[in-house]
């Protein structure tokens, strides 16, 4: 029973993974992409949790959806102070459609 | 120095791929996704790796944990490069700062401003009891590295974590791109690792080829140094750079106008 737990954890996690992943890409708005690329981060640790690797699970969470989100947010402020960078455009439609 | 029109107008946008260079690209995706399936099927199912090589030998490394005598011992050579990596990302941000800006306290000068209040009286209630738990979370991280997960970069972190905080809270100021003891103290890490690397050659080791006896304590001390240099590169890397004071409002206005589109 443990067992057949187990992979419905780990197969709830891979479907979020890969979704989250699609998702933080295709997101038309930026900030959207940077929360779900740290949410990404964060699942990602508990990934490698479940995969036995707690120092990578650590540094994932630590460095790939702390400070690389942090810093993303950082990038997103100043593109949208700079002049010459243009101010983050709404949602475009052609991306728009997947459900 | 205003920016010429060309430059700050919109980019023209690309045209969406036909279908043909759709299908084209899924059939490319697919194939590459099948290969790399492929691949991982035909990997052998119980293989040992490196594993029993690292934990026959993981007490000559002089730590306990088998991931810390990896980076830091058997694998040095790609910390080490890591290390450096983190420090020329600090360069090519500074390398970044606007014309004139150098030495200045990072960020935009709105905000430099700022008395060191901060806006939010919440987020500094939280930062008041946080930061220093994120330290002692920090030196724990770093004293259990050599025998349980843990170690200098994810202790590195936390602290950058703590210092981030408190300049988001305005309760601390980033230093001067110009002031001396910040990049020393990022320089540090990388030149203390060169050091232990160095420490082994004049007996007639290797490069990274700690002597046996005291490669516990080089490890202990190069990862100390390291987790203030990574603590202080990623905290320096969010503060961002200097930014001109006037610059902004002149660009901005006169150019929107030009391109009515």
């Amino acid at each position: 029973m443990i067992g057949a737990l187990d992979l419905a954890f780990d197969a709830v996690l891979a479907i979020l993974l890969a979704g989250l992943a699609w998702r933080a890409l295709a997101s038309p708005a930026l900030f959207t992409g940077i929360v779900l690329f740290i949410v990404f981060g964060l699942l990602m640790a508990v990934a490698w949790l479940r995969l036995g690797a707690p120092d990578v699970a650590l540094a994932e969470a630590a460095i790939g959806a702390g400070l690389t989100g942090v810093l993303f947010l950082r990038a997103l402020d100043r593109i949208g102070r700079d002049p010459a960078g243009g101010e983050e455009k709404p949602a475009e439609p052609e991306n728009g459609r997947q459900p | 120095m205003a920016a010429n029109p060309e430059a700050a107008g919109p980019t023209r946008p690309e045209p969406a791929p036909g279908p043909a260079a759709r299908a084209g690209l899924a059939v490319a995706c697919l194939a590459l996704a099948a290969g790399l399936g492929r691949v991982v099927l035909d990997l052998p199912a119980d293989a040992a790796g490196l594993a029993p090589v690292v934990s026959g030998r993981l007490a000559e490394s002089g730590v306990d944990n088998p991931v810390t005598a990896v980076l830091l011992n058997f694998r040095g050579y790609d910390t080490l490069l890591e290390t450096g990596v983190l420090l020329l990302a600090l360069i090519a941000v500074w390398s970044l700062t606007p014309a004139g800006c150098w030495g200045g306290v990072p960020g935009p000068p709105a905000r430099r401003g700022e008395p060191p209040g901060g806006p939010d009286p919440v987020l500094r209630g939280f930062v008041r009891w946080l930061a220093p738990v994120a330290v002692l979370v920090a030196v724990y991280l770093l004293a259990v590295g050599t025998h349980q997960p843990g170690g200098a970069f994810q202790a590195g972190t936390v602290l950058a974590a703590a210092a981030v905080l408190l300049l988001l809270a305005g309760m601390a100021r980033p230093p001067a791109t110009a002031s001396l003891w910040p990049r020393l103290v990022a320089v540090a890490g990388f030149l203390a690792f060169v050091a232990a690397a160095l420490a082994g050659m004049p007996g007639g080791r290797e490069f990274l080829e700690y002597p046996l006896g005291l490669a516990g304590t080089l490890i202990e001390l190069v990862e100390t140094v390291l987790t203030l240099a990574i603590g202080a590169t990623l905290a320096l890397l969010v503060a961002g750079v200097p930014e001109p004071p006037a610059a902004k409002p002149p660009p901005t206005g006169p150019i929107k106008t030009e391109l009515p589109r």
